[in-house]
């Protein structure tokens, strides 16, 4: 896929790290302001969409390969994982247990620094969502249309 | 009465989903189902004069929350689910377009009445 | 030690994300630690035989968070489940090697094992639509696995009916919320029991009969089924046919009807005249196939039937306050008919997986006079038709037996005859995949056939030895610990929701 002109580059090259803050923005304040994880991530998937539309698709596919956000997608889930299973552990109370906010940093509530566990999952989540959307327009955009010559009769 | 709209605008889609011959026609009648369904999740959390469930520092007296924003606060557990919903119904859109393309590169084109291999 | 429920759930979601990651090198190993994690799902489905609890997650008590439930009913499924993705995730080490996404596959197989032990052990509703589509998303992207022309075809019919019956259960699950407040089955069930089924309920309840029954293959609803079981990989077929219609759609119909709006006279008669029509239906469907696959999922159809018709026996007799004993007795028969069509089920799709990879076709008028070449193949599929069609020591007639005495018992003698003349009908289709596979002439193209021996074969006669088996669940000790508490599940419908809220 071809990209676009020259203005369109110059801006976007600009505004996608403007974009990518942002997401990571609605990521970390997901416990105080609506977002989190979903949200934030789906944004931040597209702001290398938006590389991939206005460079083309295998300048997006140099910046982060399709290998590099395959993994990026299972080392997501299995943070969120790896947190749900930490709870079981840690004093062998429930599964998704809120560690961190009842032993050991109790934030004030509505800083950024409180509720426990619930921005560590919120991180993982968004590279996960971000990740697979991306790898999801990657892969679809890579098709190469030709039909079955047996079919055209 | 609302409730009722969003079942007129279901059945639109189930409408779309069982009529149309173009296999994206059929992908989009199943999403606006899926639209429909979303819709009426919301309007069920509703309440008069209500405001958004979001905690600011004047709704904390004394370590809990006060009884002024329970009391006029929207629901937010259909906003959880909606939130859900939305991003199940992502991943089965992502799965039914690819499958159309690939079916597009097997067959040659995207009518379901050509596309019959399989009988009886 | 007690094992935490979530185990089952947690367990295939890791195994699912960390497959990938060993890409091409690492295929034997992704291999053999997919074959551990079901190992280990099995032997702890094992342990918990006998227990019942729930479990809430992240310690919030019950209206406030989620619980995972495990009971009776559960336990047996989660045994069911085990049982057939072990045989599965044997058969497909040596089955898959002509697919070259192997590790791909491995990881969604393990998906839509989380995905069903989810819908089994929630207790939730909410949480059974979002693990009910985990599991549909994953069987979709499966039964399309190799790209043909067919399987495609077969795997957009099948997303495009398993998406509108999603939207209905959710539909439901939004208007179940709407009229009780909670999203937790015991209180649900409470409060349906102070207010009584209005109409916003009665339709609610409407839309689950129409989205489970379309997962479970009834027959309105069941015109995906003979093109999507087909097309699947051989081990996948016996997953679908074997488990995924059960756990996703008669197991969540069960929930629904019997624990969480209690049964009433017109959802059993419902239910009664759905499964007699698939039964029925199914039966005549198959007869005409010359696809050995296609045959075998229209049976499955027909078996499904079965099961329905005796749960709707059950809950009819029940809700006409008859004679528990009786209820009881058909929800027995129903429920043990799942647990064999289960195992034999999925054998027998193993088998074909099998006279597939060896003679590279599916057509029975293609083979012939197999028998000799493929020893394992054929004693291991005749053992499994003998006991589909309900041949005295096999399972299956045992829980046929038991469906017809409780239909004569509770005066519905036309339904005892329809069941005993579909089985005739089955037995039929059995013989004629038997003469026109194994027995006959052997055509030429096919003199070097050869048997398939190692994984395959172990999968295969451990799942045959298992079907001989199953008739010992009737003893009287195994009975009480395995079958019965499954049953005063559904007899006892509202107790669930006392029993919950007190633990």
């Amino acid at each position: 896929m071809k990209g676009m002109t020259i203005i369109v580059k110059n801006i976007s090259s600009f505004v996608k790290v403007l974009i990518f803050l942002f997401g990571i923005y609605i990521i970390l304040f997901g416990h105080l302001t609506p977002g989190g994880g979903f949200a934030g991530g789906v944004i931040v998937a597209s702001s290398y969409v938006l590389l991939m539309l206005a460079y083309g698709r295998e300048f997006a596919e140099e910046n982060l390969s399709l290998p590099t956000t395959s993994r990026l997608d299972c080392v997501g889930a299995l943070l969120f994982a790896a947190i749900a299973l930490f709870g079981l552990f840690y004093g062998a109370t429930g599964f998704f247990w809120n560690f961190i906010h009842q032993k050991e940093l109790w934030g004030q509530p509505l800083k950024l620094l409180s509720a426990g566990t619930i921005p560590l999952s919120n991180i993982s989540i968004g590279i996960k969502v971000g990740s697979s959307l991306f790898l999801v327009i990657l892969i679809l955009s890579s098709f190469r249309l030709e039909t079955s010559a047996s079919e055209k009769e | 009465m609302p409730y009722a709209l969003c079942f007129l605008l279901f059945m639109i889609g189930l409408y779309c989903a069982v009529v149309k011959k173009n296999m994206v026609k059929i992908v989009i009648g199943i999403l606006i189902m899926e639209y429909a369904v979303n819709l009426f999740l919301i309007m069920l959390g509703f309440r008069w004069g209500g405001r958004a469930p979001i905690v600011t520092a004047e709704d904390i007296s004394g370590g809990s929350l006060s009884k002024l924003f329970i009391n006029s606060s929207v629901d937010p557990l259909p906003q959880a689910l909606v939130l859900t919903a939305i991003v199940i119904s992502l991943g089965s859109l992502a799965l039914m377009i690819s499958i159309c393309i690939r079916t597009y590169e097997r067959y040659g084109t995207f009518d379901i009445t050509q596309i019959r291999r399989l009988k009886g | 030690m007690t094992i935490p429920l979530p185990v089952f759930v947690a367990v295939p979601l890791v195994t699912a994300f960390l497959l990938p990651l060993f890409g091409k090198k690492g295929k034997a190993a992704a291999t053999v630690l997919a074959n551990l994690a079901t190992l280990l799902l099995l032997v702890s489905a094992i342990t918990l035989i006998g227990q019942s609890r729930a479990y809430e997650m992240g310690k919030w008590s019950i209206p406030l968070g989620i619980n995972l439930v495990l009971d009776g009913l559960s336990c047996l499924l989660l045994l069911a489940i085990s049982v057939v993705s072990c045989a599965a995730m044997l058969f497909s080490v040596r089955y898959m090697e002509r697919y070259t996404a192997k590790s791909k596959y491995l990881s969604l197989f393990m998906l839509m094992v989380a995905g069903m032990n989810g819908v089994v052990l929630s207790g939730d509703i909410f949480n059974l639509f979002v693990f009910l589509e985990i599991a549909s998303l994953s069987s979709y992207a499966l039964v399309g696995f190799g790209c043909e022309h067919e399987e495609l075809e077969a795997s957009f019919k099948y997303m495009v009916l398993g998406s509108i019956a999603s939207s209905f259960v959710l539909f439901g699950v939004a208007l179940v919320y709407g009229n009780t407040g909670s999203l937790n089955m015991a209180y649900i069930s409470q409060a349906i029991s102070r207010t009584g089924i209005t109409t916003g309920l009665g339709f609610a309840l409407g839309l689950f009969v129409t989205g489970f029954g379309l997962k479970a293959a009834l027959v309105p609803f069941h015109a995906w089924l003979p093109d999507a079981h087909p097309s699947a990989p051989a081990p996948i077929s016996a997953m679908l046919s074997g488990v995924l219609i059960k756990a996703l759609g008669v197991y969540a119909l069960c929930r629904m009807v019997f624990n969480v709006f209690g049964v009433t006279v017109p959802i059993g008669w419902v239910l009664m005249v759905l499964g007699l029509l698939s039964m029925v239906g199914g039966a005549f469907l198959a007869l005409g196939q010359w696809d050995i696959k296609r045959l075998m999922a229209y049976s499955s159809i027909s078996q499904i039937g079965y099961v329905v018709l005796g749960i709707g026996l059950g809950g009819l007799i029940l809700a006409n306050d008859g004679n528990v004993a009786w209820a009881s007795l058909a929800i027995l028969g129903g429920l043990f008919h799942l647990v064999n069509h289960a195992v034999y089920k999925s054998l027998l799709f193993l088998t074909s997986g099998s006279l597939e990879m060896s003679t590279g076709t599916r057509e029975l008028k293609q083979m012939g006079g197999l028998a000799e070449k493929m020893p394992v193949t054929r004693t291991t599929a005749t053992i499994a038709s003998a006991s589909i069609a309900g041949i005295p020591p096999f399972s299956g007639f045992w829980s046929k037996l038991i469906l017809v005495i409780a239909a004569v018992q509770a005066s519905f003698y036309w339904v005892a005859a329809v069941i005993v003349f579909v089985s005739l009908c089955t037995l039929i289709m059995y013989l004629k995949v038997q003469r026109y596979a194994f027995l006959g002439e052997l055509p030429e193209n096919l003199q070097e056939v050869k048997e398939n021996k190692g994984t395959m074969a172990i999968a295969m006669v451990s799942l045959a030895c298992l079907c001989v088996l199953m008739g010992l669940l009737l003893i009287p000790s195994l009975r009480e610990s395995i079958l019965e508490p499954a049953v005063t599940v559904l007899t006892d419908g509202m107790r669930y929701s006392t029993n919950i809220i007190n633990m």
